[in-house]
């Protein structure tokens, strides 16, 4: 994975340094809060409803076992003993103080980690597949194009200060496992007619309270204009998305309002401009990202061959491991989705117990997913059934990958200062309803995703089954959805009519999923039988 | 009308009178004119010769498009004097300082001495940019060249 070097070592230096001249200026009053928002948010520090939180980015989704270590000790020393993994990629810390930040961030510092843009109306952290470089199925790593991304848009002069928060996913292959449409710009690697590799751009993807797939405005933008075509893209937006509203600042309301057509002619002509000026880092930079992210010195005899006598590590095998582009090796996914747990949430001792799985196990490397799980990319398929063990023994080993159970949810109203609902007991009480390993796995995959307000951090309208935390009248109330998608497939969902209680939202779910059992053909996942037979066999049980 | 408090020019300032950017359009003989954030800062590149100032107006310290005007202005040619005006505070001169703007007329003094750390706060850029800073990229790959 990519490492840094001087230069990239001294700017996240700066960076600290400067942060913790800020908080001294807080904490001395020389800077109101007012003052001081601004630049807090820079870092990722956001007061939330009961005290500070730090998000912390995972660039691309991607650590080693040192850096996980370093987020371990964080929840130790600064927090509550946990951090939460987000639908971005990146970790929080919900119990903060802010005399602590500027410590944090040197402790990051000191394992080339850093908060630096995952907050602010810039360009965030940029995610990718959490199997990249270990997927059968992918033309090439993306993270290499991900990681130059990064560089570009770390301190970007022009587009710190854009309408709204700004989001990129880049992926290599054809299944979608980044909601890589869902995003303002989502980048897909793809070859040329030429064989060369490039990038496919689409722009004005998005989710919040107006939910949007993003359109393809450019079916191949080659390496050495990846800059270029991002400053064009980036430059449109700056310019002409909207400021006046902040619900209707996000790019896909401008691609949206001026037409897929007018905002690529604009960014087509900005692109023509901008590859006059040289923007671009040389292909040898591309190449000297890309050595970073070679191939593990993978065993070339290690065996296909797996014993699967003991029948929990085989539904465990079964359900959390996916197929690997070598032989004799597997992706392993680290449920974060324990029965009655919390979405995403980690313990201290569970981070430090990952990272040393991952020293033993998969060459040191760590993936966090949007699902908020976490991946080992590259592990010997002789070596899972002992990792499986110690997964199992630290409570690690919920088989539940993709099942309803394997939840997205917001940190909702028990956190977050926006949310309207409780996000949180709304996941518990419905993975304790569908806890039965058997009845999960006849269910099949069924994405289910939770947000506790209309910003849908928790994904809802990309949920086969979404549910969204209204306030009504001061009681909180949950809207159900149907049908959404952030696959390769993918589709925003749609609300299926009046909202339910707490206890009402799981029994509603509880319907749905009746619905689908009666109603499936053979074969067919719970989106599937909805996309054929529509909402009303669903309604019907619902409401009449 | 907010007093420059810093210019990074060496040149005499230019005391014409500043129009708006409609009054200019009118004018074939003003040479200094100001931008306000929705406006289009490519309405001037027929005129950047008789330009010796434009001042860029920040309203609100978030509001970025002052910075798209100013780095069309500098990748078009201008040479003139680029001033920012508003808003802004020490916080944002060296992204603006890096997109062309030479001269800044902030709405609250800012202080010295975090005006001299704010320039040199960051030791390298990552990006290409009109002020002409060799990016990270290119150091590095400049070195194995030699």
């Amino acid at each position: 994975m990519y490492q840094y070097d001087q230069y990239d070592q001294a700017m996240v230096d700066a960076r600290v340094d400067e942060f913790r001249d800020q908080t001294k200026r807080r904490l001395s009053g020389e800077l109101t809060e007012d003052q001081f928002k601004p630049l807090r948010l820079m870092n990722g520090l956001y007061l939330q409803l009961h005290a500070y939180m730090l998000r912390v980015a995972i660039p691309y989704g991607t650590l080693n076992s040192r850096q996980m270590e370093m987020l371990a000790h964080i929840a130790r020393k600064y927090d509550r003993d946990y951090g939460h993994f987000t639908t971005r990629q990146n970790i929080q810390y919900n119990w903060i103080k802010l005399q602590d930040a500027p410590d944090i961030l040197a402790d990051l510092a000191s394992v080339e980690m850093h908060a630096i843009q995952t907050s602010g109306n810039c360009i965030r952290n940029i995610s990718s597949d959490q199997y990249a470089g270990a997927a059968a199925d992918e033309i090439a790593d993306p993270r290499p194009w991900a990681e130059l991304l990064r560089q570009w848009s770390s301190f970007h002069p022009e587009f710190s200060y854009l309408p709204r928060k700004f989001k990129i996913a880049v992926i290599a292959s054809d299944e979608d496992r980044a909601a890589m449409r869902l995003h303002d710009i989502g980048i897909q690697l793809v070859h040329n007619d030429a064989g060369e590799l490039g990038a496919k751009f689409f722009v004005g993807g998005g989710m919040g309270r107006t939910p949007m797939i993003g359109p393809e405005i450019r079916d191949f933008v080659p390496a050495d204009d990846l800059i270029h075509y991002a400053e064009a893209c980036l430059r449109v937006y700056n310019r002409y998305g909207r400021r006046d509203n902040k619900y209707k600042a996000r790019i896909k309301i401008l691609v949206h309002e001026l037409g897929k057509e007018e905002y690529t002619r604009q960014v087509e002509e900005e692109f023509a401009h901008m590859k006059t000026l040289g923007l671009n880092p040389p292909v040898e930079e591309l190449e000297r990202i890309t050595a970073f992210f070679a191939n593990p010195e993978y065993d070339a005899d290690a065996s296909d061959e797996l014993d699967l006598s003991d029948p929990d590590f085989r539904i465990w095998v079964e359900q959390n491991t996916h197929p690997h582009k070598r032989s004799g090796y597997a992706i392993a996914t680290i449920s974060l989705k324990p029965t009655g747990g919390i979405p995403g949430d980690a313990t201290s001792d569970q981070i430090d117990l990952m990272a040393k799985l991952a020293r033993d196990y998969s060459f040191d490397e760590l993936r966090v997913t949007h699902s908020q799980n976490i991946v080992l990319p590259h592990v010997k398929k002789s070596d899972l059934y002992a990792l499986w063990q110690q997964l199992d023994a630290a409570g690690l080993a919920p088989a539940n990958l993709d099942l309803i159970s394997d939840m997205i949810a917001c940190p909702g109203l028990d956190y977050c200062s926006l949310a309207n609902a409780r996000s949180i007991p709304v996941a518990q009480k419905i993975s304790q309803r569908f806890a039965d390993q058997q009845r999960q796995k006849d269910l099949g995959e069924l994405k289910l995703k939770i947000s506790g307000c209309i910003n849908a951090c928790g994904h809802h309208h990309a949920g086969h089954i979404g549910i969204l935390g209204v306030d009504r009248k001061g009681v909180e109330n949950y809207q159900l959805s149907l049908g959404g998608s952030a696959a390769e497939d993918v589709s925003l969902a749609k609300i299926t009519g009046p909202g339910f209680d707490e206890d009402g939202i799981v029994d509603a779910v509880e319907k749905v999923t009746n619905v689908y059992i009666r109603d499936r053909d053979e074969g067919e996942r719970f989106i599937d039988t909805y996309r054929r037979i529509g909402m009303a066999p669903f309604k019907e049980a619902l409401y009449d | 009308m907010t007093e420059t408090q810093i210019r990074l020019r060496d040149d005499a300032p230019c005391a014409e009178p500043v129009v708006t950017i409609d009054a200019f359009a009118g004018q074939s003989n003003a040479v200094a004119v100001r931008i306000e954030p929705g406006e289009d800062a490519r309405n001037l590149l027929p005129h950047l010769d008789r330009l010796c100032l434009v001042e860029i107006s920040f309203p609100v310290f978030g509001d970025g498009r002052g910075y798209s005007s100013a780095q069309i202005l500098r990748e078009n040619g201008y040479t003139g004097e680029l001033r920012a005006c508003g808003d802004v505070a020490v916080d944002q001169i060296s992204h603006m300082k890096r997109v062309g703007f030479d001269s800044f007329a902030p709405d609250k003094p800012l202080n010295q001495a975090d005006v001299d750390a704010a320039w040199s706060r960051f030791p390298d850029v990552y990006q290409k940019q009109i002020d002409g800073r060799q990016p990270i990229w290119a150091k590095r790959h400049q070195k194995e060249t030699v």
